[in-house]
């Protein structure tokens, strides 16, 4: 048997997970951050509680109805065959993003991403049951005493409360919320509900509580491409390594290296390697290594820096907002540059086209569809009978009373199936017609274009007028 | 991430490997929640196994404990559908393992759009057919449900539309329903008897009665009743008199009967004999030379075993609606 060296160090194929303790600061990021959370907080877990008065469909303000297809945004609904304006809309979101990417780096990932924002709340809650940075890293070493065990708990208890919340929101958008809050407590709700709010409250607990920074290093992809949208040119946070280095690098401080003036002397920079910057980091890297993937762009690490600065008496913006032009070269960045302004036109023409979109949405949809088995039939009188299929969908939500008129074809004689005179469709509703047109044969002709108009009777829509063809032969 | 020691800038880890000399091997590990990732599609795969029917043995395979339930006919010894108190088929509740098939047959009793059909018919059910067809959407109801079950019963003979099929040979003829001559009348309770029951037409043949030219003679005389072109005159007044045979069933004046089904012969629309894709007025004349001559037997199956009442009289509906009266 060969010998094994078994002083040689295994290694690991898989990597666990280091955890992050980020400390907690205050600073002018953090209060922006903060008023972000709150905005949208409020926004997501109030809106589908605020009711709202309609005609037709449920009294929730804002509510997506799948079962019976409409989207409703306050006064605005939106039908299966408006879904256009969501790609639009999409359509613009990205191109806002892209202009934002461009300007001043990754600002959605920092302020504004549900992940950031739901992982700022938890980190909120650790911080209040376990303590800052150092306590919970302390608890983190122990072993699993009374005291962990109730403070761990307890932290998982109260992220799982607003997991729970978070995803039972997330369900009251898809129906109505007070019905669904008795429903689902009283365990009558829609099986889709518990489904619904049971993945969510796991994802929100994984993602939010356990996975953190992971999502945004390996399974973002907005990660991934918006930082090849950088230029540079454009803003991003920075350590400002001219200054923080110096000729002969970044020291702690010490004797003879206490003020700015000293430590130029010495060629020492002005960082003091406090580390500050990297202890409030959540996703837990070091901007001094400057730019990566893993920077979310929160810039709670220019928050800790200032503060320091700020201590010292020295200026502030070591770490800041600047391009990798500004840094190199002292120049302050231009924001008028071609893909700022190119993704601003794109943006505010996605903008303009989907208002006009949503302003210019057609009331009455009408599809005349005429019957091709038979295309035509010689009635017992010699006369031909065309039928055709009339569908008219009614977005209003006002019922429609609408008069029918054939206009092209002599001597026509229409009769609607059912021996109705008026065509009656419903608010927000769609009725199909059936519709026999019969006319006397004419000498060599075989087809003849016709046209259909419908008239409202209350006179506030415009004649809405298709075409079609009737078959003598 | 970069918190290790191990990480710190500029440095990659190594396996510890070396060969030659100096060549190393990077390690850059996966990260661990990765491999849970893994471990928990093998854990998906086992209950899979135990839910769903999955591994083949011994020319079957394993059931999984997972199960469909459907109400299913019951089917009596003789091996015929067992019909309750009511005349409808008598109905149990069947499991089965999970199966596609049985997941369609409970999705058609219990699925939302089941339902809502359920809840249609029930609005229906009490409903005169006028009362049907006086509302736009329980007359859109009936025509939908109607459209479907005239594609699966009714559409192989009378086509999709209902337009029906003119044949050369007279008996290979279906009638057109999408016109407004109706040989039986257009009542609904006339159509659903119709259907329910199917239709024996017979016109005897007189082929011993009328021969040579007082044969042509009749035909021309039925052939003047809708006014075709190219009558002779002259014959059609001398096969008058011989129409007096006829007119026992097609009425005195060749209006037809629709109490028999004797077809109207005075109108353009033509039920079986192919009048209007003729060539010529010759062709014409032997086409109805000919159903004189042989009679004419038609048969339509009846299909009150095979639709409900209630199916049946959304038919009706969906008929008379398609080439109005």
């Amino acid at each position: 048997m060969s010998s094994v060296d078994l002083t040689e160090k295994e290694s690991e194929l898989y990597q666990a997970r280091e955890p992050i303790h980020p400390k907690s600061i205050k600073g002018r990021f953090r209060t922006f951050k903060t008023s972000m959370l709150v905005l949208a907080y409020a926004v997501f877990f109030l809106l589908p509680w605020v009711r709202w008065e309609r005609a037709v469909g449920p009294g929730q303000a804002v509510m997506f109805d799948i079962p019976s297809r409409r989207y409703y945004l306050f006064d605005l609904v939106i039908h299966p065959q408006d879904m256009f304006l969501l790609a639009g809309f999409l359509i613009l979101a990205a191109w806002l993003l892209f202009f934002v990417t461009g300007l001043v780096g990754r600002a959605f990932c920092g302020y504004f991403c549900f992940q950031t924002l739901w992982t700022d709340v938890f980190m909120k809650i650790e911080y209040w049951v376990q303590g800052d940075r150092n306590k919970r890293m302390k608890l983190e070493k122990q072993g699993w005493d009374a005291e962990k065990i109730w403070k761990k708990g307890l932290t998982i208890f109260l992220w799982t409360l607003v997991a729970f919340w978070t995803g039972f929101t997330f369900t009251a958008y898809w129906a109505d919320a007070p019905q669904l809050f008795v429903a689902f407590f009283t365990g009558t709700a829609n099986s889709a509900a518990y489904i619904t709010t049971g993945i969510l409250t796991a994802t929100t607990l994984v993602a939010a509580g356990f996975a953190r920074e992971q999502v945004c290093i390996y399974m973002c992809p907005y990660a991934r491409f918006q930082a090849v949208m950088f230029d540079k040119e454009s803003l991003l946070v920075s350590y400002d390594v001219n200054r923080g280095e110096g000729s002969t690098g970044r020291k702690p401080l010490q004797k003879g290296l206490m003020t700015l003036e000293e430590r130029h002397a010495a060629g020492t920079g002005d960082c003091i390697d406090c580390k500050l910057c990297v202890q409030v980091c959540p996703t837990g890297i070091d901007i001094r290594d400057g730019l990566q993937l893993a920077c979310i762009s929160c810039g709670l690490c220019i928050d800790a820096c200032n503060e320091i600065m700020h201590k010292r008496g020295w200026p502030e913006g070591l770490i800041r907002y600047a391009s990798e032009k500004e840094l190199e070269t002292g120049t302050k960045p231009s924001l008028f540059k071609f893909r700022t302004i190119g993704y601003g036109i794109a943006t505010l023409l996605a903008t303009g086209l989907l208002l006009y979109g949503i302003f210019n949405m057609k009331p009455v949809d009408f599809a005349v569809e005429q019957i091709r088995q038979p295309l035509f039939v010689v009635m017992s009188d010699g006369t031909v009978q065309n039928s055709y299929q009339l569908k008219i969908n009614n977005k209003q939500q006002v019922p429609l009373e609408l008069d029918l008129e054939l206009k092209g074809l002599k001597n026509a004689d229409v009769s609607i199936g059912g021996n109705f005179t008026t065509l009656s469709i419903p608010a927000d509703g769609t009725r199909n017609y059936l519709l026999h047109v019969r006319a006397p044969r004419e000498a060599g002709v075989s087809r003849q274009i016709i046209h259909f108009e419908l008239k409202d009777k209350s006179g506030k829509l415009p004649v809405i007028q298709q075409q079609a063809s009737f078959n003598f032969r | 991430m970069s918190q290790s020691p191990e990480n710190k800038k500029g440095q990659v880890e190594t396996t510890g490997h070396v060969w030659d000399g100096d060549l190393r091997e990077y390690n850059n590990p996966l990260p661990r929640w990765w491999l849970w990732g893994f471990y928990g599609t093998i854990i998906f795969a086992i209950v899979y196994w135990i839910l769903y029917p999955a591994w083949p043995y011994a020319g079957t395979y394993t059931k999984g404990i997972s199960t469909v339930s459907f109400q299913s006919p019951v089917i009596g010894p003789d091996g015929k559908p067992v019909k309750g108190a009511d005349g409808q088929p008598k109905m149990e509740t069947k499991t089965e393992h999970w199966n596609s098939r049985a997941l369609f047959y409970q999705e058609m009793q219990t699925s939302p759009s089941a339902l809502a059909q359920q809840e249609w018919l029930a609005k229906v059910k009490d409903m005169s057919f006028e009362q049907i067809a006086a509302n736009p959407d329980t007359l859109n109801f009936a025509r939908a449900m109607g459209h479907g079950l005239f594609g699966d019963y009714c559409a192989a003979c009378h086509g999709t539309g209902g337009q029906g099929h003119l044949s050369k040979n007279p008996e290979g003829s279906y009638p057109n329903l999408a016109d407004n001559a109706w040989i039986h009348g257009d009542s609904y309770e006339k159509i659903v008897s119709e259907i329910t029951n199917g239709i024996q037409g017979n016109m005897p043949a007189f082929g011993a009665l009328y021969k040579g030219e007082k044969l042509t003679d009749l035909a021309q005389y039925v052939l003047s009743l809708s006014h075709q072109p190219g009558v002779n005159e002259e014959a059609a007044n001398r096969g008058k008199a011989s129409f007096a045979t006829c007119a026992g069933c097609h009425g005195a004046n060749g209006q037809g009967n629709q109490a028999i089904g004797a077809p109207n012969l005075t109108d353009q629309a033509w039920a079986f004999v192919d009048v209007p894709g003729a060539k010529n007025y010759d062709d014409k004349l032997k086409l109805v030379e000919g159903v004189i001559e042989h009679g004419l037997q038609h048969q339509m199956p009846k299909f009150g075993d095979r639709l409900s009442p209630e199916q049946i009289r959304l038919l009706a509906v969906y008929v008379r609606q398609l080439g109005g009266t």
